[in-house]
């Protein structure tokens, strides 16, 4: 009779990394609904190539690595990637755009610093900068929303496969407030305008889902989101009033999308309660500095990643503070 | 009544799984034909036997004994005869062996108590004291630290906490002990505040043992002793390890590398106090414990007390384990305890529960995935450390990284490994670095004594050095002086006995003038073949003192030639 040799502890907790990640890509549903019903199909379309595409170049890396495979697609971290890129990209980018990023991402931003865990970048992120300064003008080319006849799956797969159908596009709202157009809120009623409020519901409510699963803490999503108000309350444009201003800010462009799905990537993020609080708040102040005095409509990759950067140097300075170190716990 | 409790930092809630255990009363286990009683049941130096093999032992009796308090004294847990005193496999997570005294039980379990301490509300502290020590009480909880020297401390205690806790899933003993001894339990806590002199006593336990709770708030209403309160905790993991249940109980934190002696408190097990009150008040010393047995490789989820040195395959089968459909068994619970794989190895005194789970039950750990950082780790640790920081550091060997995260305060309570969704082994990854580290600290230590002793002797060797300088010195001295004395003497000197003692030394030197010759040619020789033999290592190794050494042989070979023919005229 032999039994187990084993250290302690035996017993395991019901969450695994698989999991996590299948709750993440379940709570990008609503964002994505949201993305269908303002834009029309193209966003789905994006999804597939970009899924396809990142599954391949992972399985190819990890061959060429000499990893098990299956053990390591499993995870369902290339998925998340994936799902996370092709939902920022403009919702009728050619299918090679999506490629390149779906490419760059898994095979030069996650798989050559070492796989899942060891990229200090947010894979999805890295190759949203690397397309939107290589190919600006696909990156730009958003379709209008609340079309009245909506673009449906196949036209959408046409548009960005075939690229025989020009999909109508036109600037978002950061853009048009960037340009100066008159486009933006009051006019409308909506306020991140033309549809922009009900993506950002949509992710914020995946982001709630995922918060209330034990997912992330709330640290950096609120820190983020309360730097960017902030911001926007003190330097608001010469269209809004203050407070309009900070609910622009907020509902427009990829704030929340940033705020519960990017920076709460747990690698590139900072690893404390404290640290958190610090990188969702620079990456927050960041984001409005490039929207409103930067050269950019939208910001949040640009400031996820140079935060990515310092993430390790406010992990340094935020370590908590260890039982017995000091003070009383209250 | 104080109701006041602070928040555990982090912790983790395994699934309970203590209903299984606590169907049944608390069992009396059988007297086993043999009993090995380990030397090394608690943490400190191990007992010395004073019994040899062949001796008569009753129950109760002293077996071994230790020097001072950080030792613990070995009793005989039922009567019989001591059939050997040797190494024997070890009820131990190290999985040494240790010295064991064996006992072949005669079946009369017949008690040698020791002497009643009536009154012990009269009696001094140290006299109390020292019966606990000499009755063998370790701490039960599963740390083994012996009872006394934990109560011995100089320091004011105000308050003694008694840990009823029992965070660990499976694990129902203490329950069991507090539901069916409440009264002893509330009398124990009067004991051990009288041995610490605290003023009050919090009693900690954990709400997900009603029946305990509320056998304990019946105990208390009957004695109505407002020094004592019985605080109902809520059940997260590891409320029960000492310094999580100070900071539940008090809000105040052990400092790191401290006591909580240093806070004016003491902590001790339920059952470690109640063994200590049995020892002052009934004479009996520590030789038996309440162990449960659980999993589902068990049909007989029970709590059993055992006498200390039992074979674990005993309880085993009283309790129908199916060995078949065990996959490990596991000493303590499913979340600190360790595997054993000999089932005749005894239970000591810190086995609080042998659980046999099933493959089901808990499977065996699945591959590690990377880590991802996502944190989950760091929200459940109560050390506040973070665990995924140090799982990168521990694995890059960076020590000086993995103190200044302060891996010694880790607990070792698993909740971060519990909690991982990548599988990671991390408490296993911070026990090797501590053993690591240890051992740099060790090596730096030894590097350092190794130092001084090269400096010490480099220091003496100088010393011989200069002494002997002196002492040359001294001599040539002391020569210089005898020959100025003896050229001042000179003329003093008689010259008739002068002349006389000339001629008698030519006489004794012209009796054996050969004998020295040949002597001479003799010495002579030896040197010439020594220095021919440094000649020509010295030209195999290529030495610049080729010449100096040629000359040197020339010279003696020259020497030798003439001792030669001076022998030879004289023969």
């Amino acid at each position: 009779m032999s039994f187990l040799n084993v250290t302690s502890p035996h017993a395991h907790g019901p969450l695994s990394t698989a999991k996590v990640m299948q709750l993440v890509l379940l709570a990008t549903l609503p964002g994505i609904a949201a993305l269908v019903g303002v834009f029309g199909a193209g966003v789905l379309v994006n999804v597939l190539i970009a899924a396809v595409a990142s599954l391949a170049c992972e399985a190819a890396i990890l061959s060429l690595r000499g990893r098990p495979i299956g053990f390591y697609l499993k995870d369902y971290s290339a998925l998340v990637t994936a799902v996370l890129l092709a939902v920022s990209l403009p919702p009728y980018t050619p299918w090679w755009v999506v490629v390149i990023g779906a490419v760059f991402a898994i095979g030069v931003a996650k798989q050559l610093y070492g796989g899942l865990g060891y990229n200090p970048f947010n894979p999805a992120m890295a190759a949203y900068v690397i397309l939107l300064i290589s190919l600006p003008v696909q990156m730009t080319q958003w379709g209008a929303p609340f079309l009245e006849q909506p673009v449906g799956l196949a036209e959408a797969a046409a548009s960005n496969i075939l690229q025989n159908i020009d999909a109508v596009t036109s600037a978002t709202p950061l853009d048009a407030l960037k340009q100066g157009l008159e486009t933006i809120s009051g006019k409308t009623g909506y306020i991140g305008g033309y549809g922009w409020e009900w993506v950002n519901a949509g992710f914020l409510l995946g982001g709630l889902f995922l918060l209330w699963r034990g997912i992330f803490s709330w640290h950096a999503p609120v820190s983020m989101l309360a730097a960017l108000a902030v911001m926007a309350f003190l330097f608001p444009n010469e269209a809004h009033s203050r407070v309009d201003s900070v609910l622009f800010h907020l509902f427009s462009g990829a704030s929340m999308f940033g705020a519960f799905f990017i920076i709460t990537d747990p690698v590139s993020s900072a690893t404390s309660n404290r640290g958190k609080l610090i990188f969702g708040g620079l990456i927050g102040a960041l984001i409005y500095a490039i929207r409103h005095w930067g050269n950019y409509p939208d910001a949040v990759a640009f400031a996820v990643m140079l935060l990515n950067l310092a993430a390790p140097f406010i992990d340094q300075y935020t370590q908590p503070r260890t039982y017995g170190h000091g003070g009383t716990s209250s | 009544m104080s109701d006041i409790i602070f928040k555990l930092t982090g912790g983790v809630h395994p699934p309970q799984n203590k209903l299984q255990s606590i169907q049944r009363p608390i069992v009396q286990a059988a007297i086993p034909e043999r009993l090995v009683i380990p030397m090394s049941q608690h943490i400190g130096p191990p007992s010395s036997p004073i019994v040899q093999v062949g001796d008569n032992v009753l129950k109760g009796q002293c077996i071994a004994t230790a020097e001072s308090f950080e030792g613990a004294y070995v009793h005989a847990s039922t009567s019989g005869k001591v059939v050997a005193v040797e190494e024997r496999p070890h009820n131990h997570a190290s999985g040494m062996p240790a010295l064991s005294i064996v006992i072949e039980s005669d079946g009369r379990d017949e008690w040698q108590r020791m002497p009643v301490i009536e009154n012990w509300q009269q009696v001094d502290r140290h006299e109390l004291l020292q019966r606990i020590h000499e009755a063998g009480v370790i701490g039960m909880g599963g740390a083994g630290f012996p009872a006394a020297s934990k109560m011995a401390t100089d320091k004011p205690i105000h308050t003694l906490i008694m840990n009823g806790a029992e965070c660990e899933p499976y694990i129902t003993a203490d329950q069991m002990l507090m539901t069916e001894r409440a009264d002893d339990m509330i009398l124990a806590c009067e004991l051990m505040m009288h041995v610490l002199g605290a003023d009050q006593t919090l009693f900690g336990i954990e709400d997900n043992k009603p029946a305990a709770i509320s056998a304990i708030k019946a105990a208390h209403a009957r004695r109505s002793n407002d020094a004592i309160k019985i605080v109902v905790i809520p059940t997260i993991y590891p409320s029960g390890g000492s310094k999580q249940l100070i900071q539940i109980l008090t809000g105040r934190e052990v400092p790191s590398g401290g006591h909580s002696s240093d806070l004016g408190i003491i902590m001790q097990n339920v059952a470690t106090a109640l063994a200590a009150y049995r020892a002052i008040v009934f004479g009996e010393a520590s030789i038996s414990r309440i162990t449960t047995l659980t999993g589902e490789a068990i049909e007989e989820p029970q709590n059993i007390e055992t006498l200390i040195g039992t074979p674990l395959i005993d309880i085993l089968q009283q309790s129908r384990w199916q060995p078949q459909n065990a996959d490990r068994i596991i000493i303590g619970g499913p979340m600190m305890g360790y595997t054993v794989t000999d089932t005749q190895l005894p239970v000591i005194k810190t086995t609080n529960c042998i659980l046999v789970p099933t493959r089901a039950e808990l499977p065996p750990p699945p591959p590690a995935q990377a880590c991802i950082r996502c944190g989950l780790c760091a929200d459940v640790c109560p050390a506040s450390l973070l665990p995924q920081q140090l799982y990168w550091f521990s694995r890059a060997g960076e020590h000086d990284k993995l103190a200044s995260h302060n891996l010694f305060d880790c607990i070792e309570c698993g909740a971060c490994s519990f909690s991982c969704p990548s599988n990671i082994p991390l408490v296993q990854y911070y026990r090797a670095s501590k053993a690591e580290i240890r051992q740099a600290r060790r090596d730096a230590v030894q590097a350092e004594h190794s130092k001084h002793r090269f400096e010490a002797r480099q220091a003496r060797l100088q010393r011989l050095e200069e002494e002997k300088i002196a002492q040359r010195a001294a001599r040539a001295e002391a020569a210089k002086k005898r020959l100025e004395e003896a050229n001042a003497n000179a003329s003093a000197v008689d010259p008739i006995q002068a002349a006389i003692e000339r001629a008698a030394a030519k006489r004794a030197s012209a009796a054996a003038p050969a004998a020295g010759n040949v002597d001479m040619v003799a010495k002579l020789e030896k040197r010439l073949t020594a220095a021919k033999i440094k000649l020509a290592s010295a030209e195999s190794a290529g030495s610049d003192k080729l010449v100096p050494l040629q000359e040197a042989v020339d010279k003696l070979a020259q020497q030798l030639a003439d001792a030669q023919k001076q022998a030879g005229d004289k023969p």
